[in-house]
């Protein structure tokens, strides 16, 4: 190793040398890459997991795995792909893109956002953890319901220890997206002139932090009723382990939306460019967003329609659920909206967003279906509502974030992705995500429950169907490896221009910036911000 | 400029982390809110947790409730648990005692509490109980057995769509957590 040491210039300095630069950076972009490959090994971690569960219930009866072990993939697999993978990936794309987006140097806080990295790193590490210990990693679904998560072995306290140091971690992320955008916007940067993705971050922010703590809070409190004799989900005690299901999803409903509105943001920065036509409805966008927001807060019981609430809640619950569907009903009209009459071009960034139209809405509908109250009756905790839970996260959530790879890969690394290749992996991605979750639908109205590792032999034939879709996904997945590392390591060798796609320039300030985007930019914010908003004034 | 921004900074993060902690206090809070609102609105099926006062009510002869009478211990708790009736035909407004039958099984001393849940949920505060023995936690000296009474009236008020009530008694082994206290 030479000894570069000399920096002349203290305020256009690179990164520094050598690994140590990835556990000090301070770097938006150092800390967003960070979060993006860490959430990038989550999701082959956590997929691996789910393959074992495809694996087994590929045929009924006990292939593999005993069904402890089967339980701890289910809780394993959720809790890694909620917290490892799905939340840090937006995260990482929040630190890449924020800042540029709205001119702003770098983000608020960033030594409390390298601290916020890590935290999760440690987070998980402590979770993956509990493999070794006796009694298994945790295996009472992710949603740790009493009285059954309290028969875990020694895991539970280390569990509940990483939940809250995911929490903290993703507060601390939270807090650092809302300083930024509130303090360090360019000055020609109002509130609704900020592109989407931005305002949809800042809107799940808000979220993380009202909803993360009272999670913390629960755990807590299945901590003490386990090791400190309190009894606030203890019958025996006076206390109500419905009362846990409550709190749970206070913060679980919401939590499912933190997943979810990033996704919408990112769609509403690429639909527009690839459809070369501003975004329809920019201020509705953003009041549809807030209000689902809201909404998300005042629905949780819907989860738990089966624990004997009296009709009235019932109806209330089922009512307010089905209020969801209008704003997000704006959502999909406004995207459709922005296609209609567009000079359309199908890169792979554009068929992913396609895609997550058409898939999102069908997860949509039977979120509807369950939100009848009468009839989750027969769909609660079947695989009916597995494959509804699948479709709003796989075919929307994930596949944004790799359309949000192919999409900002060629700014972040100057380099053009392979089109061909990328179109594969769509392609294969598309077709086996609904080979995989599709038959689900059919197993839950037949009546399988979920997290179990044996089933009746009539559901045979869609569990080896599914099974198979698994198998086709998965792999197909390590495309998007490929693809990633042969971009950093040069791509297609075409250059990119600094717009990068035709018009992006209109859409939002990155595009501004020089391809691949410097390691400081927008240290003097820009003059000129685009306007989304197409309502005159 | 900077320091101008380094402060609003810091008085932004301040607000959010008073939110953060407001929200973790909330979560606890909503433990004795969840009390409350059931308490009001009556909604989880939970009788009192004392004693009703020995009131009389009219009885009505022309009304007839059906309330049927489930027992179950908690887990594996080594307690043999049983109703005298599985169920009766009771007027509203009369009072009536049935026996309930446990016995401790193991060769130790044994503490348990039974805990009662009635359904339909908002039924729950028509049944007064003037005797019950899950107002306290039972002790059992080992393989002691006891035959403990409930006495207990339907309030006349009860709604006439309630045809069949459900009392069900789970009775939960407190040995272990009685011992650390």
């Amino acid at each position: 190793m030479s000894a570069v040491t000399a920096e002349h210039d203290h305020h256009d300095h690179g990164p520094a040398k050598g690994l140590l630069r990835w556990v000090v950076t301070t770097n938006h972009k150092d800390i967003g890459t960070l979060y993006l490959v860490f959430s990038l090994a989550m999701f082959f971690v956590g997929g691996t997991m789910a393959l074992i569960i495809r694996s087994e219930l590929f045929e009924p009866g006990m292939q593999f795995v005993n069904p402890q072990f089967f339980n701890s993939m289910t809780t394993m697999h959720a809790l890694v792909m909620v917290f490892g993978a799905v939340m840090p990936a937006f995260v990482g794309l929040a630190n890449w893109m924020i800042p540029m987006m709205i001119g702003a140097p770098d983000m608020a806080l960033p030594r409390m956002n390298n601290m916020s990295f890590w935290m999760l790193v440690a987070g998980i590490l402590l979770l993956a953890s509990t493999f070794f210990m006796e009694g298994g990693a945790p295996a009472a679904g992710w949603t740790m319901y009493p009285p059954l998560v309290l028969q875990t072995g020694n895991a539970l306290p280390f569990a509940i220890f990483s939940v809250h140091l995911l929490g903290i971690s993703s507060i601390m992320g939270a807090i650092n997206i809302i300083a930024t955008i509130f303090n360090m916007r360019a000055p020609a940067m109002s509130l609704m002139k900020m592109p989407l993705f931005v305002w949809t971050w800042l809107i799940t922010a808000f979220l993380l932090v009202a909803i993360m703590p009272v999670f913390a809070g629960a755990v807590t409190m299945l901590l003490t009723d386990r090791f400190f004799d309190t009894s606030f989900f203890d019958a025996a005690g006076g206390g109500d382990p419905v009362l846990y299901q409550h709190i749970f999803w206070f913060f679980g409903h919401p939590e499912v939306y933190v997943m979810i509105l990033p996704t919408f943001g990112v769609a509403s920065q690429i639909i527009p460019v690839f459809a070369r036509k501003p975004l329809f409805g920019y201020s509705s966008m953003v009041f549809a967003t807030a209000a689902i927001a809201f909404l998300s807060f005042i629905v949780w019981a819907h989860h738990m329609f089966t624990v004997g609430m009296p009709m009235a809640g019932e109806l209330y619950f089922m009512y307010a659920t089905m209020l969801i569907a209008i704003p997000t009903g704006v959502k999909i009209f406004n995207w459709t909206a922005t296609m209609w009459k567009g000079a359309m071009t199908f890169e792979a960034p554009m068929l992913f967003s396609i895609a997550f139209v058409v898939l999102f809405t069908m997860g949509g509908f039977t979120g509807l279906m369950m939100a009848l109250a009468p009839l989750d009756f027969q769909y609660h905790d079947t695989y009916f509502i597995v494959a509804h839970f699948h479709y709003t996260l796989v075919p929307a959530s994930v596949f944004m974030i790799m359309a949000a790879g192919y999409f900002w890969l060629p700014k972040w690394t100057g380099n053009m992705y392979d089109e061909k290749l990328a179109k594969l992996h769509f392609w294969l991605s598309a077709i086996s995500v609904n080979i995989l979750f599709f038959p689900q639908h059919f197993l839950g109205l037949a009546g399988m429950p979920r997290r179990i590792p044996d089933y009746a032999v009539q559901f045979a034939d869609w569990n080896m169907i599914s099974s198979i879709g698994a198998f086709i996904y998965g792999p197909s997945q390590l495309i998007f490896v490929y693809i990633v590392y042969k971009t950093i390591k040069g791509g297609t060798g075409e250059k990119v221009t600094d717009e990068v796609w035709e018009g992006a320039k209109e859409h939002s300030l990155e595009w501004t910036l020089p391809s691949p985007a410097p390691y400081h930019t927008f240290s003097t914010p820009p003059k000129e911000v685009p306007t989304l908003s197409t309502s005159r004034s | 400029m900077s320091d101008d921004l380094g402060q609003k900074n810091a008085k932004l993060v301040r607000k959010l982390v008073f939110i953060v902690l407001g929200m973790f206090g909330f979560g606890y809070a909503l433990v004795p809110l969840y009390d409350v609102f059931c308490d009001i609105t009556g909604l989880n099926g939970k009788t009192a947790s004392e004693a009703a006062t020995d009131v009389k009510y009219e009885v009505d002869l022309n009304r007839k409730i059906t309330i049927e009478f489930v027992t179950s211990v908690n887990g594996v708790a080594p307690i043999e648990f049983r109703g005298e009736k599985n169920k009766l035909n009771i007027h509203p407004g009369q009072y009536y005692s049935v026996n309930f039958y446990a016995e401790n099984k193991t060769d130790k001393k044994m503490t348990a509490r039974a805990i009662p849940s009635v359904t339909p949920g908002l039924a729950a505060e028509y049944l007064k109980k003037t005797e019950c023995f899950c107002f306290s936690e039972q002790t059992f000296e080992p393989h002691e057995s006891k035959l403990m009474p409930v006495r207990f009236v339907i309030d006349p008020e009860l709604p006439a769509r309630y045809k069949t009530i459900t009392l069900a008694y789970t009775f939960f082994d407190n040995t272990e957590k009685s011992v650390k206290k």
